[in-house]
């Protein structure tokens, strides 16, 4: 046991700490204080403390605990709402208020509730067993099947396991190795800083479906892969976050709030339960794991609770999920290590960072995958990064640090978000590389027609920016009919098909059909334009056709009523082009 | 009686801190009493503590302390503050004495100033309209009970009027309950001071304020005190008083250079601008402080005055501002050049809770969809703006001239009005479809149909 020596905002020097380890967690102070050893110099211990230090003194007490930051997994983490270290934000509430008090400590999975488990098919007790098997399961929510697995380092023959009703710490098997025995109970912990291992990581080829027709239809991002959002305030970070935890197609959803306002995770703690999981009717909170350390808490905190997300996340990932890991915003994360640093008074990088900022975002994005995990099955982590660059300039460290890792990139653009236009992704400068990737997918499960129409909305979204650059300078009037109707078309794709309102009940989410009938709705009226143009039709008569109206009304359509409204709207184009042409004939023939 | 060391060990004096040696275990951020050979005392706070030498900052001037004469004693405490009800109506100091000439305050209790940070969970979601009768804000950038919305401004912009206008007429619909306000002036010039004196003794506001002043010529260091003196003040009683609290504090580029300048003589590496890495967190820890507590029946908005240093919004102050509060109400130079008060440039601006505020039951039904509508056609209109500027008026396209003419209505109907018009809700919304009808109704995409055949005015048969 040591004493503290030297006190400086989150950072606590303490002497006699001989025998401890790097990344070790102590308890500071006579308040016990979490803290975690971030420099060893001879006897004395740097410790970055995960409460505000305020109030205590050197020559109170530092005790190691010897074991590395770590998280608890057991059944229990699904709804619920955790602090940066893990720290039940429920259990708090309880024991000190609506404030959060400190050197309160509280078991992150409740000891006393009771499970079922189930013994897993195929499996009995003789069964050799190895790190990362699945023995059982627990029907955790409706939703969710939380298997239970040996726990790491642990190998050797299984017995006693029976089906039962169990807390998570009683034993419910025994793992022996040569006679050196094991117990096993549902409860594990996994240290936050070490990748869990896998058997082997896979291509991703799947796309995550999100509902948000911009991400879909042109920058999708795959089952396993990485996006990040950044943009200046106010561009829609957040809702854009919020959106895809809602609607995202994966099994489970771990969401991070870090460093950012506490009335965000309120909205969310207000809104799941209420939302349903669009493809199972279930309330989203029986598949999402929250981890809020806002702005004002303390900042050593929010170091760490990108690292506790995502070893929840390989939890779920290694039971075979497919998990959706949002962190917004990993800025106030890298900040958080920048203030930890500069107080060690290491030799600052880029704009105050520590050198080794791009190597952990990096460490960080490798974490996702599609993987088939040591219990065999194939599970993935689409890891989802928020940025907040300041003022909005990407050149910024993180900006750039993530960019160089992450294979999608939602540009959110201030002008657009001005305008109220949601989500303010811009299309110009977005993109996703895993296009070629998903394909094979889109082919199969949607036909050939979907990425042609991809390659071709995007075409027009380029031609119609360079044209409206040739409008400034000329005006519109300039341009010939054909280019006009470009024009049109491209504000047709931008306002009818990629705005989308996050906060209405239909718009809110769009189903891959829905969004490739509209797609082709538009592409239908533009082939039937320029067949029009092409006919001679002067254009403001185009213009005019009031299928256009229902056009800009499609995001309006039901889910059930897709199918109804593609032929409806098909036919109505046809049938009032055809006229138009008519009508113009019949008046040249005069 | 508590026995009380005086130490006579300052080893350094440099900008606002102070280095006492031979101090044994002083606690972080203990307060402690620095007294001059002339008896003099002011108050400072540890930064920095070891076995041997405590890092003390000291608010107020450094001025006439002596290394070998001048004594420092901890008093074993952190900085804590009185907080009563009968704070209303006073004013105090920017370190929470009474300025005023009356008697002195009796105190309830004592708070620690830094407060604590709410738990998420026990966070209730604002979700009650205040109507400022401001259209620009009730229309568009719909102000919530338990919001943080600043203010961004600049030199010469009528920040204080705004101010000063929306404490005058913020009611939550159908109540007629009014604020209990707390203000807190940073840094602010005795003129700016006066200006809001007199305005909230004019409308009887004072009664129902508690004011926090530190002057432009005041110790700049305890700028960094004042914001959370009030924020002390406001949280106990919005928390137990129940009572609905509106913080005002300005001028918030103040209080970030004071950080700076504490910053720089810690010596710490700077970030941005010369501002501290941990400005983020720190104004966080300032601005976090309003909302609802879940079973409490009081509440705290904050109106945050930000005077963006030549206009630009990146600039670290705003811009590490807007990614903490719930938005932000942008006053554009250009509007109020054009004459137009309170010349609010809604493209800037932003409300983050306004969804949950307004609907049916609130404000009304149409309040969404005329909202957007009205930020996408004054969008067009800029754009229609620039256009003209390139290729002349003349040139423009019919749609164009149309939005164009949609603009200059939007400018002046809508975002201005007078320093003391009160418009309500409805009669906003009126004026906004009043602007929508000018368009033709099929372009109003943005608005459901059944409120477009509610409210759109069809123009009389011509």
């Amino acid at each position: 046991m040591g004493y503290i020596e030297r006190i400086s905002g989150p950072l606590v020097v303490a002497d006699d700490m001989l025998g401890s380890n790097m990344y070790d967690v102590v308890k500071v102070g006579n308040d016990g204080l979490v803290g975690e050893i971030i420099q060893l110099r001879g006897p004395k211990a740097v410790i970055q403390v995960y409460e505000e230090t305020t109030g205590i003194r050197p020559g109170e007490k530092v005790e190691s605990t010897g074991l590395p930051l770590s998280v608890e997994l057991a059944p229990g983490l699904l709804n619920n709402i955790y602090d940066g270290i893990q720290r039940p934000l429920e259990e708090l509430r309880r024991k000190s208020g609506a404030f959060i008090g400190r050197g309160i400590s509280a078991n992150s999975i409740d000891r006393n509730k009771k499970w079922k488990l189930f013994i897993e098919k195929g499996v009995k007790n003789g069964d050799h067993v190895k790190e990362g098997h699945i023995i059982g399961y627990v029907q955790e929510t409706e939703l969710i099947k939380h298997y239970i697995m040996i726990p790491v380092g642990v190998e050797g023959k299984l017995s006693g396991l029976k089906e039962g009703t169990y807390r998570v710490e009683d034993r419910i098997a025994t793992v022996d190795k040569g006679g050196k025995k094991f117990e096993i109970t549902m409860l594990q912990k996994r240290s936050v800083r070490k990748p869990q291992s896998f058997r082997q990581k896979f291509r991703s080829d799947e796309p995550l479906t999100t509902g948000m027709r911009i991400i879909d239809g042109l920058f999708p991002v795959a089952k396993g892969g990485t996006a990040a959002i950044p943009g200046p305030f106010g561009a829609g970070k957040t809702v854009a976050s919020h959106s895809i935890a809602k609607y995202a197609d994966s099994d489970i959803v771990v969401m991070i709030g870090c460093g950012e306002r506490g009335n965000e995770m309120t909205e969310v703690l207000v809104e799941f339960p209420e939302l349903k999981d669009p493809k199972s009717g279930r309330p989203l909170t029986e598949r999402t794991v929250l981890i809020a350390n806002t702005s004002n808490m303390p900042v050593a905190a929010r170091e760490a609770s990108i690292y506790t997300g995502v070893t929840i996340a390989e939890y779920f990932r290694d039971m075979g999920y497919n998990v959706t890991l949002l962190a917004d915003s990993t800025s106030r994360w890298a900040e958080a290590m920048r203030e930890i640093s500069a107080r060690l008074e290491e030799m600052p990088g880029e704009e105050g960072y520590p050198a080794y900022l791009p190597k952990r975002l990096a460490e960080y994005y490798e974490r996702s995958g599609k993987v088939e995990a040591l219990s065999g099955r194939t599970g993935s982590i689409t890891l989802v990064g928020a940025v907040s660059p300041p003022g909005g300039d990407l050149s910024e460290p993180v900006s750039q640090g993530t960019l160089r890792v992450v294979k999608t990139f939602w540009s959110l653009d201030a002008s657009l978000a001005n305008a109220r236009h949601f989500p303010s992704i811009n299309w110009l400068t977005s993109y996703s590389l895993y296009i070629n990737d998903l394909k094979p997918w889109y082919d199969k499960n949607l036909g050939e027609e979907f990425a042609e129409n991809r390659a071709e909305t995007m075409r027009i979204l380029q031609k119609e920016a360079e044209l409206k650059d040739i409008v400034q300078l000329v005006g519109a009037e300039a341009l010939p009919d054909t280019e006009r109707i470009t024009l049109e078309i491209g504000r047709m794709i931008r306002e009818d098909f990629l705005r989308q309102s996050a906060f209405d009940e239909v718009d809110a989410y769009t189903s891959l059909k829905k969004q490739a009938f509209m797609v082709a709705s538009i592409l239908h009226f533009r082939k039937q334009a320029n067949a029009a143009v092409k006919a001679g039709v002067p254009l403001d008569s185009i213009m005019k056709l009031k299928v256009r109206e229902d056009i800009s009304r499609m995001k309006e359509e039901k889910e059930s009523e897709v199918d109804k409204a593609r032929h409806r709207i098909a036919a109505e184009i046809d049938s009032q082009f055809n006229s138009l042409v008519r009508e113009y004939r019949e008046a040249e023939g005069k | 009686m508590k026995f009380e060391i005086e130490y006579k060990t300052i080893q350094n004096v440099a900008g606002p801190l102070v280095v006492v040696g031979k101090v044994r275990n002083a606690q972080y951020n203990e307060i402690v009493k620095i007294k001059l050979h002339d008896g003099e005392e002011r108050l400072g706070q540890v930064l920095d503590t070891s076995s041997t030498q405590a890092v003390v900052q000291v608010f107020g001037p450094t001025n006439g302390i002596n290394v070998s004469t001048t004594s420092v004693s901890f008093l074993g405490e952190t900085f804590t503050t009185g907080v009563s009800e009968s704070m209303l109506g006073r004013v105090f100091d920017g370190q929470g004495r009474p300025r005023d000439m009356s008697a002195g305050v009796s105190y309830e209790e004592r708070r620690d100033i830094n407060g604590a940070p709410i738990n998420p969970v026990s966070r209730q979601y604002p979700s009650d309209f205040i109507e400022t009768g401001i259209s620009a804000i009730d229309g568009l950038d719909t102000l919530v009970r338990g919001q943080k919305l600043p203010i961004f401004s600049s030199s010469g912009l009528p920040h204080n009027q705004l101010a000063a206008q929306i404490t005058r007429q913020a009611s939550v619909k159908g109540t007629s309950e009014s604020f209990a306000v707390v203000f807190a002036g940073i840094g602010i010039t005795y003129d700016d001071y006066r200006y809001f004196f007199d305005e909230f003794k004019k409308t009887g506001a004072l009664r129902n304020t508690a004011a926090f002043i530190n002057l432009a010529d005041d110790p700049s260091i305890e700028r960094i005190i004042t914001p959370r003196l009030a924020l002390t003040t406001a949280e106990f009683l919005a928390y137990e008083k129940g009572m609905h609290v509106l913080v005002i504090m300005t001028d918030m580029t103040n209080y970030a250079e004071s950080l700076r300048e504490l910053s720089s003589a810690r010596e710490e590496v700077p970030g941005r601008r010369g501002y501290p890495g941990y400005m983020y967190t720190d104004l966080a820890s300032l601005y976090e402080r309003a909302g609802l507590v879940k079973g409490k029946p009081g509440s705290i908005t904050q109106l945050d005055i930000v005077t963006m240093p030549s206009d630009d919004v990146t600039h670290p102050i705003p811009d590490l501002t807007g990614y903490i509060t719930e938005g932000q109400i942008n006053i554009s130079r250009d509007l109020v050049n054009k004459g137009m008060y309170p010349g609010i440039q809604p493209l800037g601006s932003l409300s983050r809770l306004m969804n949950n505020g307004i609907g049916p039951g609130k404000t009304r039904e149409d309040h969404k969809g005329v909202s957007d509508q009205l930020y996408g056609l004054y969008a067009k209109a800029q754009e229609a703006k620039s256009l003209s500027a390139i290729v002349g008026a003349e040139a423009l396209s019919d749609s164009d001239k149309k939005y164009l003419k949609f603009g200059e209505d939007f400018e002046n109907r809508f975002l201005t009005q007078g320093l003391y018009e009160r418009r309500t809700i409805d009669e906003t919304l009126d004026i906004g479809w009043d602007l929508l009808s000018e368009v033709p109704e099929a372009e109003l995409t943005r608005v459901k149909r059944e409120y477009i055949s509610k409210y759109y005015k069809k123009k009389a048969e011509e």
